[in-house]
């Protein structure tokens, strides 16, 4: 026979009190049920408690911990406790509550909130570690690329090539799209000023020398870190953080020269590849807008282009490429190899080579704006 | 028990993943109550079964009931809320990694439930109580064993108090006497609440100990090969892949001493 889901609470003389309980206790019931406990005690303050359990048609896990609750309050206030009317099975449920575990303190400490002046303790010990970890990083990889150097054929080229892929022809697209769009705005911004002054053929040379010397480079590596800097965090933290690091080390590989060198030296080959596009996308965009906007024929435009880059530009172009190649792919391998934890230790090392890679290239390309002063 | 309506029916549940058919035509029904065991060889299709049968994943044919409604004319929602009465451990544990323990097994119930934040510390530590686990509530699961985290698993399926418990492999990585002590907390909330239990487990002791039922897959047969009580199969059945199964694991055991 159902009952309902109720309770009522009897008090006899001499402090008796029986608490009657009918019907499901489960889950549902669970915030209803523990208002009771003060109810009774506060109301009635009895001298010996009956629970009466007869009428209860399911016990589970919740309605057995509010009655542990019950029974260690009546002990904390002396109260003599009495339960009937359960039958074996649901007194194998009370019995799968282990009264220690409530009350037993975490072993690990919450974490606790940190005021600003921690925070900025905690961010610069971080930075300066961060530093400490990517010249450790950058050393060891210096290593190993000295070694695959020497041992070209240990190389893994089948991924190298491969990389190549990811990183060259399938990143081709969205840097011819971006630097098509680039020029072609610049050429357009730059017309309105210097048609005033029937300067319009320097329209070419500008897009040329800002191209090739400054925008292409850094325009294709920030594409770069954010096409592949990333997904090489993403794919060495993943593997990380399952284990798989772990086993290739225990399997006698150095994970670095499994992973890193073939991205790295990937990298290295199609990313001043890419540059050179980026520059010849970008003068094709300002050469529709040459041609259709200022009266410029194609062989004009790009003679005045021809003249205005010297072979030292094109050089020192793809020499910063070079060299933001390697930092986009070193830090994305670093911080892949610096994953730890889960999903999330992934997803913060993905952000960080990103955001490290594009500060680094701002870096790169200030140092090498005063040393290409001095040359 | 065969005059209530079954909990689960499985009808013709045929799964191909491309070319290869991993389960073909295979049937079968839990009774409400039952601790219903799966067993069979690796890469037979257990882990397989358990996913469409709680409808993670869609058949390629074949129909499942649960609670005497086609789960494949539900929508969504409806969905949703029959889940929610069902608990299941991964075979991979696949707690939330950015959680601490404590938060992933109180996540259904802060979902799920109005209890105020006290009550549902104490059911979080109750349950991880119950799988030895106490004390481990601000842990990541990253600084768990791989047993540990099997049990902190099972504590988050069992969060909600659910009326099925689908449990894949829970005494993988666990030591006997805790693997042991699993089943004892098993059967208990079996007897206690009715809970049916559907496990998957390659553990003779849970067989023998606990199950009321076995059905046995085989990867050859993309089906069931076996059905019924483990303690009249091992004596009755003439099938050598059954008492292969049953025999082979006692003389390993016998051996050992
Ligand atoms: N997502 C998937 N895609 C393709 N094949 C799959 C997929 N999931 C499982 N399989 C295949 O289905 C078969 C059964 O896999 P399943 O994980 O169910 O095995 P299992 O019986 O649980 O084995 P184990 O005891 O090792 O856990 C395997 O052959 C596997 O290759
Ligand atoms: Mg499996």
């Amino acid at each position: 026979m159902p009952h309902e889901n109720s309770y009522h609470i009897e008090a006899a003389g001499s402090g008796v009190v029986t608490l009657v309980l009918t019907g499901r206790m489960d889950l549902e019931r669970f915030g209803d049920l523990t208002g009771l406990i003060g109810a009774i005690f506060d109301a009635h303050s009895p001298s010996k408690l009956n629970v009466d359990m007869n009428g209860v048609s399911y016990l589970d896990s919740a309605g057995a911990l509010f009655i542990v609750r019950l029974e260690d309050e009546a002990r904390r206030r002396s109260v003599v406790f009495a339960l009937s009317g359960l039958s074996r099975e649901k007194m194998g449920i009370l019995s799968l509550i282990d009264r220690d575990a409530l009350t037993k303190p975490s072993l690990a400490p919450r974490e606790r909130r940190m005021n600003v002046i921690e925070h900025l303790g905690v961010a610069s010990i971080a930075a300066v570690r961060d530093i400490y970890d990517i010249m450790s990083f950058t050393g060891e990889l210096m290593c190993e690329i000295g070694y695959s150097l020497t041992h070209l054929q240990k190389v893994r080229w089948g991924d190298v090539v491969s990389y190549m892929k990811k990183v060259g022809v399938d990143g081709l697209p969205i840097v011819g799209l971006i630097s098509f769009l680039l020029g072609l705005i610049m050429a357009f911004m730059s017309s309105l000023q210097l048609k005033q002054f029937g300067a319009n053929i320097y329209v070419a040379s500008l897009v040329a020398v800002a191209m090739v010397r400054e925008l292409g480079p850094i325009m294709t590596a920030i594409i770069v870190a954010g096409r592949s800097g990333s997904a090489f965090a993403a794919e060495i933290g993943t593997m990380k953080v399952n284990e798989e690091v772990d086993a290739l080390t225990t399997m006698g590989f150095s994970p670095m020269r499994f992973l890193s060198i073939p991205k790295v030296i990937a990298s290295l080959l199609t990313v001043p590849v890419l540059t050179i596009f980026s520059s010849i996308f970008a003068i094709m965009g300002g050469l529709i807008v040459g041609v259709l906007g200022l009266n410029l024929t194609i062989f004009t435009y790009i003679q005045q282009t021809m003249k205005a880059i010297s072979v030292f530009d094109i050089v020192s172009g793809l020499a910063k490429s070079f060299v933001f190649a390697a930092a986009i792919s070193a830090i994305g391998c670093q911080r892949g190899f610096k994953a730890r934890g889960g999903a999330a230790a992934v997803g913060n090392a993905t952000t960080s080579a990103v955001v490290t890679s594009i500060f680094l290239i701002i870096v790169i390309d200030s140092t090498f704006a005063i040393i290409l002063h001095y040359v | 028990m065969n005059s209530t309506e079954p909990v689960i029916k499985v009808e013709g549940l045929t799964v191909r993943y491309g070319s290869d058919t991993v389960l073909q035509d295979v049937g079968f029904e839990v009774q409400p109550g039952e601790i219903f065991v799966i067993v069979g060889g690796s890469g037979c299709g257990k882990s397989t079964l358990l996913k469409h049968v709680i409808g993670i994943e869609t058949p390629a044919k074949g129909s499942i009931w649960i609670n005497g409604t086609d789960t494949s004319a539900l929508d969504d929602v409806e969905l949703r809320t029959l889940r929610m009465g069902i608990g299941m451990l991964f075979q991979s544990s696949a707690l939330f990694g950015s959680m601490t323990i404590g938060e992933n097994v109180a996540l259904p119930l802060t979902e799920f439930t109005d209890l105020p934040m006290k009550d549902i510390e104490s059911i979080t530590r109750m349950k991880l109580g119950m799988v030895e686990l106490a004390g481990y509530d601000n842990h990541y699961p990253s600084e768990l064993s791989g047993g540990m985290k099997k049990r902190a698993g099972i504590a988050r399926a069992m969060a909600l108090d659910p009326a099925m418990l689908f449990l894949d492999e829970p005494s993988a990585g666990l030591d006997p006497v805790t693997s042991a002590e699993l089943d004892v907390l098993i059967k208990k909330l079996n007897e206690g609440t009715g809970t049916t239990m559907i496990i998957v487990t390659h553990e003779l002791e849970t067989i023998f100990n606990i199950s009321h039922r076995i059905i046995m897959l085989d990867r050859n047969a993309k089906g069931i090969i076996a059905e019924g009580d483990p303690r009249i199969l091992r004596r009755d059945s003439d099938d050598p892949r059954v008492t292969d199964f049953f025999n082979r694991r006692v003389t390993e055991k016998k051996t050992k001493g």
